[in-house]
């Protein structure tokens, strides 16, 4: 049974933040169907009972004293500030509202 | 013998020896630099003056009867995804273009320390999502054996640098296979270290619970000496393990009597290019000639491995990749309001592999597909990790090719995504285990290109790699040391 992604792309887009154009929708369309095809083989195998390995070491949660240490000066973190406006990252307003196509 | 052609630890022991300058051995390499450079398209940056800088504080400090390490004076190429202070780091991406970070990479400042200089950063796929190099967003790097050919990936600038004698040793990352891959397409020992052994802080994060930093060198030796430089705990990387560290080159000289070594059937496959897999055998046999017990394993999991790799990695990146939104560095496309700047700058940032894998990742995360995608893989990544464990009751160290083919043609898989992700298949499940896992050159294909064999280890038992491998450069049939690079005026560099 085949994935159909094409209903898909604009939604997965959307979650991740993504501006595709119509080219790219349509072979990434194409594109992801076959490679979810073959990865979706994970489902074949009996899970049942086994725990998922996110991580392959299980170190306890390490732990330090909380000390104040120096951190990098202002004028570095702010470097590669695509915009910026004194001591702060500039960005567009968070605040309009975007009218939604329904 | 020109000194671009020697070895680590040989130039090593000419500083030691005072016989030679670290100044003219960086001389010797930007001169081969500049020769074959232009052919290969390795670098992304040269820092020649930086190099020469590093190397005569090196020879004054030396001059002085300072005790120095022995790889001081030693010139080395990192890849383009570690951060370097003050010079720019680009992961091979549009997005990252201008990037000057801020402070070193853990392994950058181990480099420093000991007083390597630095030739340059190397060439890509971009945030390593590849297997070819030809994913960079600025050019693709050849394969000196053959220039029509891939260097393979993603480390594929990493890998040409040393095998086309730019620099005696380089750095590269492996996620799943970006080490070994190109070590092999390039005719160079290529290890991935066990997960947790070398800090990934400062590396740019692909996928972090598979991402390790790891050495290229033509030697067992060299890659041991990088090894002890580089290993070991950082308390800035919250996933690095406090064991302690052995010295690598130490017990190199061993001999492999009573190993019990597993041929692993799947990558031995029938499918392969048989000239590989006769490689594999012939070292196989030399091994098993010199007292190693041979036997064969089946580690049946390894068609699932590639789907289960084909979710984990993409759905690690698109959250890690989450990060680069135009606000605090890189690209910036502009827009009205944020939710527009952020869609728009990832959109012209990005290349097409990288948002392939961030739409995987993100659909393997999303609401409905999670639980049959993301978690259903982490499942049979445990159970990938029981056939390892279960393989390492019977065998000391597991074998097999390190690649189905030798490199293949520029051009000849980027239409396909699915066949490029088949090129690693021998290098996901042992990455996806945490293990460690060495390629080392099997001999040369009838058609003048590297083989690789890979060999697998417990983890933290990378000594056992590098004595294995040893061992192997010792006994096998010599190889050409590197490609006669042919340039296209004719003539042979």
């Amino acid at each position: 049974m085949a994935i159909d992604f094409a209903e898909e792309v604009d939604h997965v887009a959307h979650l991740a933040r993504l501006t595709l154009d119509w080219e790219e929708k349509v072979r990434m369309a194409e594109q992801l169907s076959k490679i979810l095809e073959t990865a979706r083989r994970v489902q074949e195998l009996d899970t049942t009972g086994i725990e998922p390995t996110a991580h392959v070491i299980t170190l306890p949660a390490v732990l330090r004293e909380d000390l104040t240490r120096p951190s990098l000066p202002l004028n570095r973190v702010l470097q590669n500030a695509p915009t910026r406006q004194k001591d702060f990252f500039r960005v567009p307003s968070i605040t309009a509202v975007k009218q939604v196509e329904e | 013998m020109k000194l671009y052609e020697k070895t680590a630890a040989d130039l090593g022991r000419l500083f030691q020896k005072k016989e030679v300058s670290a100044v003219e051995v960086v001389r010797s390499f930007l001169d081969r630099i500049e020769k074959v450079e232009p052919y290969l398209k390795a670098f992304i940056t040269h820092t020649p003056a930086m190099a020469l800088e590093t190397a005569n504080e090196i020879d004054n400090r030396r001059m002085s009867g300072e005790e120095l390490h022995p790889l001081a004076g030693v010139p080395i190429a990192i890849k383009d995804n570690m951060c370097t202070e003050g010079l720019r780091t680009t992961c091979a991406s549009r997005i990252l273009e201008n990037f000057i970070p801020p402070y070193d990479a853990a392994v950058v400042g181990a480099l420093k320390r000991v007083g390597m200089p630095l030739l340059g950063k190397t060439n890509m796929d971009e945030f390593a999502m590849g297997s070819s190099t030809e994913n960079s967003a600025f050019f693709t790097t050849r394969n000196p054996w053959d220039r029509e050919r891939v260097p393979g990936g993603s480390s594929g600038g990493s890998a040409v640098v040393v095998s086309a004698g730019m620099a005696p040793l380089a750095l590269g990352s492996d996620t799943g296979g970006s080490i070994r891959q190109p070590a092999s397409f390039c005719g160079l020992i290529g290890l991935r270290p066990t997960y947790g052994r070398v800090s990934r802080y400062g590396l740019i994060a692909f996928a972090s619970s598979l991402d390790q930093i790891g050495p290229f060198s033509l030697t067992a030796l060299d890659g041991a000496l990088l090894m002890n430089i580089i290993a070991g705990y950082d308390p800035l990387d919250s996933t690095s393990l406090p064991e302690s560290v052995p010295d690598y080159p130490l017990g190199l000289e061993e001999d492999v009597k009573k190993l019990r070594i597993g041929i692993i059937r799947q990558n031995v496959s029938k499918d392969f290019d048989p000239e590989v897999t006769a490689a594999v055998m012939k070292l196989v046999s030399i091994l098993e000639e010199n007292g190693a017990e041979i036997d064969e394993v089946s580690l049946p999991l390894t068609d699932y491995g590639l789907g289960a790799y084909y979710l984990i990695a993409p759905a690690e990146a698109s959250s890690n990749l989450g990060r680069y939104d135009g606000v605090r560095y890189g690209h910036n496309a502009g827009g009205d309001d944020i939710e527009s700047m952020f869609s728009r700058t990832r959109g012209e940032g990005f290349g097409p592999e990288v948002k392939r894998r961030i739409m995987i990742g993100t659909y393997a995360l999303s609401a409905g597909y999670f639980d049959a995608f993301y978690l259903q893989a982490m499942k049979v990544r445990t159970l990938i990790r029981r056939d390892y464990a279960i393989a390492f009751n019977r065998f000391d160290l597991l074998v097999g090719a390190t690649t189905p083919t030798p490199a293949f043609k520029i051009g000849e898989k980027t239409d396909d995504p699915l066949q490029m992700y088949l090129s690693d298949i021998c290098n996901i499940t042992d990455a996806l285990a945490g293990l460690p896992s060495l390629s080392v050159p099997s001999g040369l294909h009838s058609n003048g290109l590297p083989m690789g064999t890979q060999l697998t280890a417990p983890a933290f038992q990378e000594g056992l790699l590098f004595k294995v491998a040893n061992f192997l450069e010792q006994k096998r049939d010599p190889l050409p040391r590197w490609p006669r690079v042919e340039l296209p005026e004719g003539g042979l560099q």
